[in-house]
């Protein structure tokens, strides 16, 4: 909400500085955004008057001109064509500056000295748009009662400080001048007043004998307020009611329209001027729409309209879609002759569904869809029509209509100047309270139930001691609270387990060298066609979003390997290399679809690697880093197929009875699908699983007292035969006296048959309670053998 | 034998200066001094002296015997001590070679969480979880937000039906919390929310924000201000000033907005700050009468305060960051200064 000081000093006795007025209204609730200091770039540009406009001898399309200044007649030369003696002109003197800081001096066109310059209505950084055509391409030609010599500053007000204040959804009166001047009086402790309007009514007619008002949809209509002007004259506003519109940012068009914004910005009511000529069988019926009905609205669009709509209409057709924007059949053109000036008060929910279902946002719109006090439709109407009278632009009829179905009474809040001092912390007095409640014009009663506050009514956010407590709070000053903590209620803070265990994941991960990436929770639906996922991939079933910023962010994600797929394609491209990635989130899983209930929300944890001295098995061993950190031993990793996958490069890890994921190197269809031309390798782990499996129990075993005895075993085995395969099988065959078993060579070339490989494991074995013998040893050793030569058709290397 | 004494004692001294070999230095003493060595073969001869020659033959013995003793330990001492050397020379590298680090960092926005969760879990909170695809009762509904609430503008939702939505604010783990745990209750609830706004420099659809809720009996706006104060302290330094402005969010009354000042120009006024000197860093309030109905405490009895602040424009602050991009880019070169 934009607004001009000097606008605000018509309702608010204040000398405050604009910045100190920010400081200050900031700290009491109404937050400043910005200052805009207009016009204090224009400097000793004055008021003349043009005494003889002459040719110039030596330039067809310059005139020489005389102009009085008050102090003098000077000589300028000018192209300017819409001058003629005896207008009153602005004139920029040797020396002076014009808007954007540019410097005038004497100098001489074409041989002849020219002592200044006639300025335009934009060279005085007024907006031009509700001008005349000649003066926007010419000067700026000003009314025959401009004082002659007069700074061009103090006659236009063109020097203003316009403060910006950020008006929170709950304070839609705040959205008007008068709003903000209230706050400012409350704040100041100052003086506050609406000037009294006074009408002339000079139309012999009465409102009454000329229109009907009928409310049909009395749940979205609480008041509506007619007045009628006739013997309209359309011409551009006084200069001063279109500084000030563009100073609050709103364009000027014609005297009535004018009126109308410059009401609705001062009062915070919005109002429409309908053509009353075009209102068909002189009756106004506030109606819900019909499926079948259009309208074309002031913008130029044909919107269609339905039964949620509400619409002004009139006997034949709509007129208007209420609150959101009249129809261009009714505008106010420059041969309107009289007009129906509305001032009523829609149901702001319906406002705004309606302008969310439209598209359309209007000055007008924004202001219902938060509630307006219906209590101020007629004051509205009466100053639109005392602005009509004494711009002379028509005559206002005796009277007007005031159809008001759904009045509204202040509210009594009852309130406790105990609990207010004992939420805020405070020892604030009861006559402080009153006062402050007084100054926001809110009435305190003392009853013997009680004190009750009465609320005004365009104070609709104030509806229980909460409220009361705020006012009473903000007005006292937040910076006047103390600074305390809480006692009394003692808790105990910490992570939980869960908290913990992904800490230390992340820690690990850190320490092997991956860098934890933040991707989006949604993804684009062809994402499963560059993973190579078939079309009846659980995968695809991802939920959607209704409306999303674009196909790209459209769907839920319903695996993570994308996204990181995506961050090494990035860093590839930037010639950035040697990439280890991992992010921790959510993988977000329906139950059904369409969503019924909330999803299963699983999280996990990708890790990505691309980095020519890195393979499957470094992913592999940080997996396991990770599993040896969370005490995790019940896991295996097996060979598997799965289609974002090279065919012979990943595991399905299993831990328990769960697949809880997948480790691998990516397949090379994908990796041109993402344009990447290295090996990456990526897992992508079910963090859930994962924590529901750790323990932070640790469990002490004693160290062992006796010795172990180590042996070597070496077998040769056709090539496809897998070590883990060959290690389970000499675990179940040694029984629990094998303390570990472990690869220390696999061998393939030389030496050894084609098609085959040789493996070299070293075995640890152990008792608890005695020193085993080579016998014992001997017996296990045969067994293995034995169960190798059965099972993998091993041979033994001696 | 006085003379062999010597002489023997000679001719060793003799191959002691010699000899740079510590197994020769083994021999020699074996040779020498052993039990079946020169001297002892000296020796042999003592019965034949006359028993006054005795003693001092057999005192000199002594001392030749111990004096070539030391003398072979010091030089096989001083041998082993130059080997010792000689293999450390030999054995030369060069430490100015520079290593292969293999160290990765975490997101700077989970440093910032992490931080911000650790001084809370000092004040004596705990950290809370919830849904990041919610119900449009606890996002909206519970936090005293009805359909048609104007405030609802202001958070353009994405929606997934007309029920569920992604959650565009931490605030619902408020409720979620509130209806499993009974007052006093001191939780912080990181995470991800989501607003339908376009990509650009400060703004991201997908973003970070951190709740707090602390419930219970008496508590005031004072202890809102002193526990955001104490926390703005830790993470901000202790110099830096704060202020509260009044504000609206409709789940708190009376609410506030809290400032900073200014990290970049300590309150002079700056770019970063638009000249005003202050930092915009959270919203907070004390928690609504009807959200506590809402989960079924009576707010005559229970109250307390709530807040909520979104990382990463802590994070840009803190950091120096001028793109919100960079946080989704995930480019390594950005994520290694972390």
């Amino acid at each position: 909400m934009l607004v001009p000081i000097s606008w605000l000093k018509e309702f608010v006795d204040i000398n405050e500085e604009p910045e100190e007025l920010s400081k200050r209204l900031t700290m009491s609730g109404s937050n400043v955004e910005g200052i805009e200091h207009w016009g204090t770039d224009i400097k000793n540009i004055v008021i003349g008057e043009i005494q003889k406009v002459q040719k110039h001898p030596d330039a067809d399309k310059l005139v020489i001109v005389y102009v009085n200044t008050g102090a003098e007649t000077i000589q300028i030369v000018t192209g300017a064509t819409n001058i003629k003696a005896g207008d009153k002109v602005p004139v920029a003197l040797h020396g002076s500056t014009i808007t954007g800081g540019k410097k005038i001096r004497t100098s001489k066109l074409r041989g002849i000295e020219s002592a200044g310059m006639l300025c335009s209505a934009e060279e005085l950084g007024l907006d031009d748009h509700g001008l005349p055509k000649e003066m926007q391409d010419g000067i700026l030609i000003l009314p025959e009662d401009a004082p002659l010599g007069m700074d061009i500053k103090d006659y236009l007000n063109l020097e203003d400080a316009v403060i910006d204040f950020e008006i929170t959804p709950n304070r839609p009166d705040c959205l008007s001048i008068i709003g903000i001047a209230r706050e400012t009086a409350a704040t100041f402790k100052s003086n506050f007043r609406i000037p009294e309007i006074n009408l002339k009514e000079e139309a012999e007619d009465c409102v009454k004998d000329n229109v009907k008002i009928s409310i049909e949809a009395e749940d979205l209509c609480n008041r509506y307020v007619a007045r009628l002007v006739k013997d309209i004259v359309i011409e551009p506003s006084p200069l001063w009611m279109q500084r000030r519109l563009q100073t609050c940012g709103i364009r000027s068009i014609n005297n009535i329209v004018d009126i109308t914004n410059y009401v609705m910005l001062e009062v915070g009511q919005p109002l429409h001027a309908f053509d009353y000529d075009k209102v068909e069988g002189r009756s106004i019926i506030v109606r819900r729409g019909k499926a079948s009905e259009k309208i074309e609205t002031l913008d130029g669009n044909i919107r269609e309209i339905n039964e949620n709509t509400l619409l002004i209409a009139d006997d034949k057709k709509p007129l208007g879609i209420a609150g959101v924007m009249g129809g261009a059949d009714s505008e106010i053109t420059s041969s309107t002759k009289c007009v129906l000036i509305e001032s009523a008060n829609f149901f702001g929910p319906n406002i705004r569904r309606t302008s969310k279902q439209l598209g359309l946002r209007s000055e007008s719109s924004m202001r219902f869809e938060k509630g307006i006090d219906p209590n101020i439709c007629l004051q509205a109407a009466n100053r639109a029509c005392e602005l009509i009278e004494q711009l002379g632009a028509g005559k206002v009829l005796k009277g007007y209509i005031d159809v008001f179905p759904g009045k509204t009474a202040p509210k009594e809040i009852p309130f406790n100047p105990d609990k207010i001092n004992s939420v805020l912390g405070t020892d604030i007095s009861t006559n402080e309270m009153v006062d402050i409640l007084n100054r926001l014009e809110i009435t305190v009663n003392s009853t013997a139930d009680g004190m009750k506050a009465i609320a005004p009514t365009f104070r609709s956010d104030l509806v229980e001691e909460a409220d009361i407590i705020e006012e009473i709070g903000r007005m006292y000053g937040y910076d006047r609270l103390p600074i305390t903590l809480p006692t009394g209620n003692v808790t105990h803070g910490k992570l939980s387990d869960h908290q913990k265990y992904i800490n230390e994941i992340k820690d690990v991960l850190v320490y092997n060298g991956y860098s934890e990436i933040y991707t989006y929770s949604f993804i684009s639906p062809k994402v499963f066609d560059s993973i190579n996922a078939p079309q009846n991939s659980p995968l695809r079933q991802a939920i959607t979003l209704l409306n999303p910023l674009g196909e790209e962010h459209s769907i839920m994600r319903t695996t993570l390997m994308p996204n990181i797929l995506d961050v090494i394609s990035f860093n590839l491209n930037h010639k950035v290399e040697e990439l280890r990635f991992f992010e921790i989130g959510a993988a977000y899983l329906p139950k059904k679809l369409p969503l019924e209930e909330l999803p299963y929300e699983n999280r996990r944890i990708a890790i990505g690697l691309c980095d020519d001295l890195m393979d499957f098995y470094d992913l592999k061993r940080v997996i396991e880093t990770l599993f040896r950190k969370l005490r995790i031993k019940d896991y295996n990793f097996l060979q598997e197929q799965h289609f974002a996958f090279h065919t012979s490069r990943c595991a399905k890890i299993v831990l328990g009875n769960y697949v809880i994921g997948f480790a691998g190197e990516i397949n090379p269809d994908v990796l041109e699908n993402y344009e990447i031309s290295k090996r990456v390798y990526v897992a992508e782990l079910d963090l859930d699983i994962i924590l529901s499996n750790t323990s932070g129990k640790i469990d002490f075993e004693p160290l062992p007292k006796f010795p172990t005895s180590d042996r070597d075993l070496a077998i040769v085995v056709n090539e496809k035969v897998l070590v883990g395969d060959v290690i389970n099988t000499i675990k179940e065959s040694a029984g629990n006296l094998l303390e570990r078993v472990e690869l220390f060579d696999i061998y393939q070339g030389d030496q050894i048959a084609k098609g085959h490989k040789s493996m070299a494991f070293s075995l640890v074995f152990r008792a608890e309670d005695r020193t085993l013998t080579d016998a014992e040893v001997n017996e296990i050793i045969e067994k293995i053998k034995k169960h190798l030569q059965d099972k993998f058709n091993a041979t033994l290397r001696e | 034998m006085k003379e062999d004494l010597m002489r023997l004692k000679e001719k060793t001294l003799e191959i002691l200066s010699k000899s740079d070999n510590i197994d020769e230095l083994n021999e020699l003493r074996v040779k020498i001094l052993g039990k079946k060595g020169e001297l002892t073969q000296i020796l042999r001869d003592m019965a034949k002296l006359t028993p006054e020659e005795r003693p001092i033959i057999g005192k000199l013995a002594n001392e030749v015997k111990a004096d070539l003793e030391q003398k072979i330990s010091e030089k096989m001492q001083q041998l082993r001590k130059t080997l010792k050397e000689n293999k450390m020379r030999q054995e030369f590298i060069d430490v100015t070679i520079p290593t292969k680090v293999s160290l990765g960092s975490r997101h700077p926005l989970t440093l910032i969480m992490d931080e911000i969760r650790d001084i809370f879990i000092g004040l004596g909170y705990q950290v809370a979880e919830g849904p990041e695809i919610e119900l449009d009762y606890y996002n909206f509904e519970a936090l005293n937000t009805p359909p048609d609430h104007p405030a609802r503008d202001v958070q353009d939702t994405f929606y997934i039906t007309d029920e569920i939505l992604l959650r565009t604010q931490t605030s619902p783990v408020q409720i979620r919390t509130m209806e499993k745990q009974q007052p006093p209750l001191k939780i912080i609830a990181p995470g991800r929310v989501f607003r339908s706004d376009a990509v650009d420099a400060t703004h991201s659809p997908m973003f970070h924000q951190v709740e707090g809720l602390a419930i219970g009996e008496g508590f005031t706006m004072g202890d809102l201000k002193g526990t955001l104060v104490a926390f703005t302290h830790e993470m901000f330094g202790h110099d830096r000033k704060s202020r509260f402005r009044p504000h609206f969010f409709p789940f708190t009354e009376p609410s506030a907005e809290m400032d900073i000042s200014c990290i970049a120009c300590h309150g002079k006024g700056c770019r970063v700050c638009s000249y005003t000197g202050w930092l915009e860093i959270l919203g907070c309030g004390m928690v609504h009468p009807n959200v506590l109905c809402n989960v079924g405490h009576d707010p005559e009895k229970i109250n307390g305060f709530a807040f909520g602040m979104g990382v990463e424009r802590i994070a840009m602050l803190k950091y120096g960051i001028n793109d919100l991009r960079l946080f989704y880019e995930n480019d390594l070169r950005f994520l290694k200064q972390f």
